[in-house]
């Protein structure tokens, strides 16, 4: 377990007054706070850190003990007896306030280094006890893009907890959906923090997609293209029957409507399918099929 | 009007140990709307979380209600702007795999 340089975090001087203190912890605080920084887990690490210094430095006893011991918190278990008798005191206190303390915070964002010395969390605000909404939880969910055809539920497992969620049909790749109440455990009675799952939408289909219309390249004979007729074509969720026109041009593009991916809830509703037609030519030809293509050339 | 999904302002205030004019404030900012049902005013519960957020920013970061609704609109911007990112990464990702 490292030891951790409050005041460094801080970025004050070790005779730093407790005005000093706070100014510090505002500047940092508004800085990486995570309502200010939604998902950036950089900030939100670091405003632990600041968070957790404050804790101590801002408390005279903390701030004591941690001057007195703290490169050498082994020696903090000589407190544990002190500590056992305030904490006492501290039950007895027990004046509420039921604003949230700072974000998405909880017990379990205190490091071992804080754990060790002072026990657990606590409101550095004199002997209330706060109560800490819990920690926002991030999770990716992998999907296949035919998964996220149809709207359907799956059960996932997130710490150790089976939550049953309904995935809509249309969701897109990277998008990031809020599972309420389902993030870590509030303290002191605060709600439980949110679930956040961002989905990672993998295709390995023949279809491209670019949000709810799907795209895709069909091959087409040299005789259905000069001179028109039927074509079964693979759509997302089935197989269509074309008319190809005669003289239909290579890279030429049709739309078929309504033959897409899902809207996003928008049920029923989907986007299109554009095809685009790569003309094959013949191979190989034989000696008739030859004389007949000159045949032709001549004609033109 | 159905106040089923409505908390009055008065219980928000007291349950969360605001006073009623940190509210009011936000209304005037137009941060939040205040629904008003036989002379009682509510907030709807789907606001709370904005009001809760909104409180950290005021209470736990001294930040004033212009700060905030200064804020709100940037925020707005990221997040819509993170949007953009990602629509135009799955629309490059569409041409990088043909």
């Amino acid at each position: 377990m490292a030891f951790i340089d409050y005041y460094k975090i801080l970025g004050i001087s070790k005779n730093a007054t407790e005005a000093d203190i706070k100014k510090a912890y505002r500047k940092l605080a508004r800085k990486y706070h995570p309502d200010l920084n939604p998902n950036d887990k950089a900030a939100e690490k670091k405003f632990k850190e600041i968070n957790e210094a404050n804790e101590v430095l801002s408390n005279p006893e903390n701030r004591k003990k941690y001057d007195a011991y703290g490169e050498h918190w082994q020696h903090a278990e000589a407190y544990e007896a002190a500590k056992q008798q305030q904490q006492k005191q501290r039950q007895g206190q027990g004046q509420q306030t039921y604003y949230q303390g700072s974000g998405d915070f909880s017990e379990n964002d205190f490091s071992e280094f804080f754990e060790n010395m002072f026990g657990h969390a606590r409101d550095p605000r004199s002997g209330s006890s706060v109560k800490f909404r819990g920690q926002d939880f991030n999770a990716e969910l992998q999907l296949d893009l035919k998964d996220v055809y149809s709207t359907h539920k799956r059960t996932l497992t997130v710490n150790n907890k089976n939550i049953r969620i309904t995935i809509p049909a249309g969701v897109e790749n990277g998008q990031v959906i809020k599972i309420k109440g389902h993030g870590g455990k509030g303290l002191n009675g605060g709600p439980n923090g949110d679930l956040y799952i961002q989905f990672a939408i993998t295709n390995t289909s023949k279809f491209k997609r670019d949000r709810d219309n799907l795209y895709t390249t069909v091959d087409l004979d040299l005789y259905k293209a000069i001179l028109g007729g039927e074509l079964m074509v693979n759509t997302f969720d089935g197989k269509v029957k074309l008319n190809i026109k005669p003289e239909t041009k290579n890279g030429a593009q049709i739309k078929l409507k309504g033959k897409g991916f899902p809207k996003y809830k928008k049920e029923g509703q989907f986007g299109d399918l554009y095809i685009t037609f790569t003309i094959k030519l013949p191979e190989k030809l034989n000696e008739k099929e030859k004389t007949l293509f000159k045949e032709l050339s001549k004609l033109r | 009007m159905d106040t089923q999904n409505l908390i009055s302002i008065q219980q928000f205030c007291l349950h969360y140990n605001v006073p009623k004019k940190f509210i009011s404030a936000l209304q005037d900012y137009d941060l939040i709307e205040i629904i008003i049902v036989k002379e009682e005013h509510y907030i709807h519960l789907t606001q709370i979380n904005e009001v809760e957020k909104m409180m950290r920013l005021h209470y736990d970061l001294d930040i004033n209600f212009a700060g905030i609704d200064a804020i709100y609109n940037l925020l707005k911007q990221v997040d819509a702007l993170k949007q953009e990112i990602n629509t135009l990464h799955n629309k490059l990702r569409l041409y990088e795999d043909f």
